[in-house]
């Protein structure tokens, strides 16, 4: 990583500016809003850095229109917040990953948010990140500003460039400002627990919960020893959550108790509960993380994601977190190549992919942090690069060496 | 009239060669060569402008869609995709020198998984099919576009299609899990798939609402949804525009997101009401459709509180279905609007721009003004949650000049779409209609970065041509 001191436009001009300097140089930067996700990708080597942080502050929020609109470098925790003054949240709740990662050097921005598409439980119902990108506006690897979408709810005018830019990590452009879709916050919030389940049986429930009418809004599944870290005693927990108005959830959570009754008596719990333990399961918390050890997130199908777990945990002794119904899995393990490969074959069979999300730099450096493509599709990858940023210089190699 | 370009006569002069290959790479029965069987695919939807295709290519393997794409591109053929031909932007239209592929006969449905939630479907299944294929199961697809019956998943996903429901339920792109893409080179490549969200690159998002600009979709995987518990609609009848449109922001500022909240002005309440007899009320200058969802209790009190929201708007009438049949006479009305607008005048242009809701009194009072200057009328029916517009405006098509004048009225609505703050299109998509729009939403940066990652896959610019760019950005790599 470069030492000098990093570049930190405060307006967009700015920021032009100082990609536009470094494309006529050739210099190449490592783009980030405050550092907190570092290990979500490759070491990025770099002569700058560029970064978002001062790019701050809120420039739209009309919520009967559900819409916000902030700049790239605004923290989360202030839009949230704002939000809530208005009864309304971010749709995909995303998480806040410093459990696996470290704290960074701030709070984590939408910026980031967005470039890294995360998003939390809410996903199976509502959408990803992504999936509430409106508009963005964003500096090419040329130094040009450039805008796709807007701020309207439906809008397909054009290639839709803001949904590329978005979880593309700072390789083809730097958002300077983003403008998303926004719902309001439920009246209230209870969950449906089963106690006992194995992972496969589990699963099962949370299919049958997230296909009942009821409105699940969050499927999740902790082995015993995530349970216990969650504060809900040593045996594994499967957990189905409802979002509503405040007088609907007391039928819903009794009529989806008993929708699955097949998979034993339900222990319901309400909002006092609920919220933490969402926000735990939001941010991966009940995986316990430790020194030396590196994380994955699998996401496949959601039938496929016991068996991967046990293929997993035939090649070593790994701890588990089901999310999305099952269709996402950590996977916490030693931080080795041959725990990676591990990885990397049981998705394959699984059909899957993963996300590397935590590793030492040594590790993230020698191994591919995602599937690796298909040669047409790596050719694609490269072209796409290429058209955003042709000389290299946006946070060069951060997801597949090389590009 | 928007600019075509003349064919290229030395493309036009190998017609015979080009079929005799074509038949070749996927037999005599999947090639339409003849005069009279390519007439019908002369136009789509947008049927002010039609263009004889040279040949049509009806593929029943993502292999053949392949080999006649490989071929093409390698011999410098414009290739047109077409699905079922419903666009209402004319992006389907052919090109007299380009080779159609259609995906009509990949129809198959694939798999259905429901304790996954998805449906893996080849992409000329309507989109009713895929419904279908799952309502036993209590399960749907959300995406409902008004041509669900025809209409077919690569269409869809090619112009990222909405329907009444996706101010709940989102429009294709979310409720799109993977795809199998032909690229012009012939490569088959597959993105995403079964499961959610891929580290890489967001293809997934990039090729829904490409307009057939990337590659030809073949395959699809998709998200289907277990259906509410039951659904009920209310109607309500507003003495103006304005205060209709008060309405709308005080429902969704109140936390209520209907599953439905659509809206109508006097001409087409009058328009729907002659043709279906639905009960509208007459002497509202607005009228909103709004539906909700849960069991019967659910439905009675949000229902009861929509009524609340809306008795503050001093409605000149509030109806409230107590029965499915009740919500299907609310709902009949609405459903008939476009063949209602038919009867009146059997020429019409859609206009799809979306603005931001609270614009919307000024909308409607401007579009009443440019009707007046223009001397042509405009109905209005839309989707008033996501202020997303559907002005009709009548023309005759028998008087060129009245189609010229609705032309030019149509791209000063746009233009008023985008100078509110909104844009081109919501669903229908650019096609060539809106090509020579698009400079006034983007600058020429924008729509020379979007060129620029058309040539990534196209860099001889044979797909699609002449359509979503304005020319001066359409030019081969
Ligand atoms: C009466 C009526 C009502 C409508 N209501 C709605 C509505 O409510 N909501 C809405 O969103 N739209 C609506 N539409 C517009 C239209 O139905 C949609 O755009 C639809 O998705 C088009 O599907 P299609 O199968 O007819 O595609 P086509 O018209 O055949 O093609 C549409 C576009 O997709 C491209 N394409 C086709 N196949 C492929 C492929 N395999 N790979 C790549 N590109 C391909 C074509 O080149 C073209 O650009 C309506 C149209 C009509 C006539």
């Amino acid at each position: 990583m470069a030492l000098a001191t990093p570049i930190a436009p405060e307006n967009e001009g700015a920021l032009a500016r100082a990609i536009a300097e470094a494309y006529e140089a050739g210099v190449p930067l490592a783009i980030r809003g405050n550092g907190t996700k570092e290990s979500l990708g490759r070491p990025v080597q770099a002569a700058a850095v560029l970064t978002t942080r001062a790019l701050t502050g809120i420039t739209l929020h009309s919520p009967s229109e559900l819409v916000v609109a902030a700049r790239a470098g605004t923290p989360v925790a202030e839009i949230e917040a704002s939000l809530a003054t208005k009864g309304q949240h971010l749709i995909a709740e995303p998480p806040d990953l410093s459990a696996l990662t470290g704290p960074g050097e701030g709070p984590q921005t939408i910026g980031g948010v967005i470039a890294c598409n995360l998003s939390g439980p809410r996903r199976i119902a509502l959408g990803a990140m992504r999936d509430h990108v409106l508009g963005v506006r964003a500096v090419n690897g040329m130094g040009e500003v450039i805008r796709s979408g807007g701020r309207v709810l439906k809008n397909v005018t054009g290639l839709d460039l803001a949904k590329l830019v978005a979880g593309s990590r700072g390789t083809l452009a730097v958002m300077s400002e983003i403008t998303l879709k926004v719902l309001p916050k439920p009246e209230r919030t209870a969950t449906v627990m089963l106690r006992g389940l194995d992972a496969a049986r589990g699963i099962a429930a949370l299919s049958a919960g997230l296909g009942s009418p009821f409105g699940v809004t969050g499927a999740a599944h902790l082995p015993a020893e995530a349970a216990s870290r969650a504060g809900l005693g040593e045996r594994t927990a499967t957990l189905l959550r409802l979002e509503d108005f405040a007088d609907f959830i007391p039928r819903r959570t009794q009529a989806l108790a008993a929708a699955l009754g097949e998979f034993g008596p339900a222990e319901i719990l309400d909002e006092g509960p609920s919220l933490p333990l969402w926000r735990s399961v939001r941010d991966a918390v009940p995986l316990g993380v430790g020194d030396g050890e590196a994380v994955w997130r699998a996401s496949l199908r959601p039938s496929r994601g016991a068996a991967f777990a046990e293929a997993v945990s035939r090649a070593f002794p790994a701890r588990f977190l089901f999310d999305w119904g099952g269709g996402l899995v950590w996977v916490v393990g030693p931080a080795t190549e041959p725990a990676h490969r591990s990885v990397t074959e049981a998705v394959r069979s699984a059909q899957g992919t993963f996300w590397l999300v935590r590793a030492p730099p040594a590790l993230r450096a020698a191994v591919p942090g995602l599937p690796e493509e298909p040669a047409p599709l790596a050719a694609l990858t490269r072209r796409v690069k290429h058209a955003f940023d042709p000389k290299g210089i946006l946070n060069p190699g951060r997801i597949f060496a090389g590009v | 009239m928007i600019a075509l370009p003349t064919p290229d006569p030395s493309v036009l002069a190998r017609r015979e060669a080009i079929v005799a290959d074509l038949t070749r790479l996927v037999g005599a029965a999947n090639v339409i060569a003849e005069p009279a069987r390519l007439k019908p695919y002369e136009t789509d939807g947008f049927t002010a402008y039609k263009r004889v295709p040279l040949a049509v290519c009806l593929p029943d393997s993502t292999e053949g869609v392949a080999a006649v794409l490989r071929y093409c591109t390698r011999n410098g053929i414009r290739v047109v995709p077409r699905a079922a031909g419903t666009s209402l932007s004319g992006g389907a239209l052919p090109l007299e020198d380009a080779v159609v592929i259609g995906v009509a006969r990949l129809n198959r449905i694939l798999e259905v998984s429901v304790e996954d939630r998805l449906i893996r479907v080849e992409a000329g299944v309507t989109n009713i099919g895929v419904t279908r294929a799952v309502e036993g199961e209590g399960f749907f697809y959300a995406p409902d576009p008004s041509s669900q019956l025809a209409c077919m998943i690569a269409g869809n996903i090619a112009m990222n299609s909405g329907g009444a429901h996706c101010l709940k339920y989102g429009v294709t792109a979310n409720n799109l899990l993977g795809v199998t893409l032909v690229t012009p080179d012939g490569e088959i490549v597959e993105l995403g798939g079964g499961h959610l969200d891929t580290p890489g690159y967001d293809w997934l998002g990039l090729i829904c609402g490409s307009e057939g600009q990337l590659g030809i979709v073949t395959e699809a995987t998709l998200r289907i949804l277990r259906a509410a518990e039951g659904a009920r609609a209310m109607l309500v009848g507003f003495r103006a525009t304005d205060v209709a449109a008060a309405a709308v922001a005080d429902i969704i500022g109140s936390g209520i997101i209907p599953v439905a909240l659509e809206f109508m002005d006097k001409p087409c309440i009058r328009a729907c009401e002659d043709f279906a007899h639905a009960g509208y009320p007459l002497e509202a200058e607005a009228l909103l459709i709004i539906e909700v969802e849960g069991n019967e209790a659910e439905q009675d009190a949000l229902l009861a509180r929509l009524e609340t929201i809306c008795r503050r708007h001093d409605p000149l009438t509030v109806r409230i279905a107590r029965t499915a049949e009740e919500s299907a006479a609310i709902w009949k009305g609405r459903k008939g609007a476009f063949g209602a607008i038919g009867r009146i005048s059997p020429d019409y242009l859609c206009m799809d721009g979306t603005i931001p809701p609270a614009r919307l009194p000024e909308a409607m009072r401007r579009i009443e003004a440019l009707s007046r200057q223009y001397g042509l009328m405009v109905a209005n029916v839309f989707h008033a949650g996501d202020g997303n517009l559907h002005p009709l405006i009548l023309f005759d098509a028998n008087d060129n000049e009245s189609f010229a004048r609705a032309e030019a009225l149509g791209a000063d609505i746009l233009r008023l779409c985008v100078e509110l703050g909104g844009c081109l299109t919501g669903e229908h998509g650019v096609g060539i209609e809106k090509r020579d729009l698009m400079r006034e939403q983007f600058s020429p940066a924008d729509l020379a970065q979007q060129a620029r990652v058309k040539r990534a896959f196209d860099p001889g610019w044979l797909l699609n041509p002449h359509k979503v760019f304005p020319p001066e950005f359409a030019q081969a790599a």
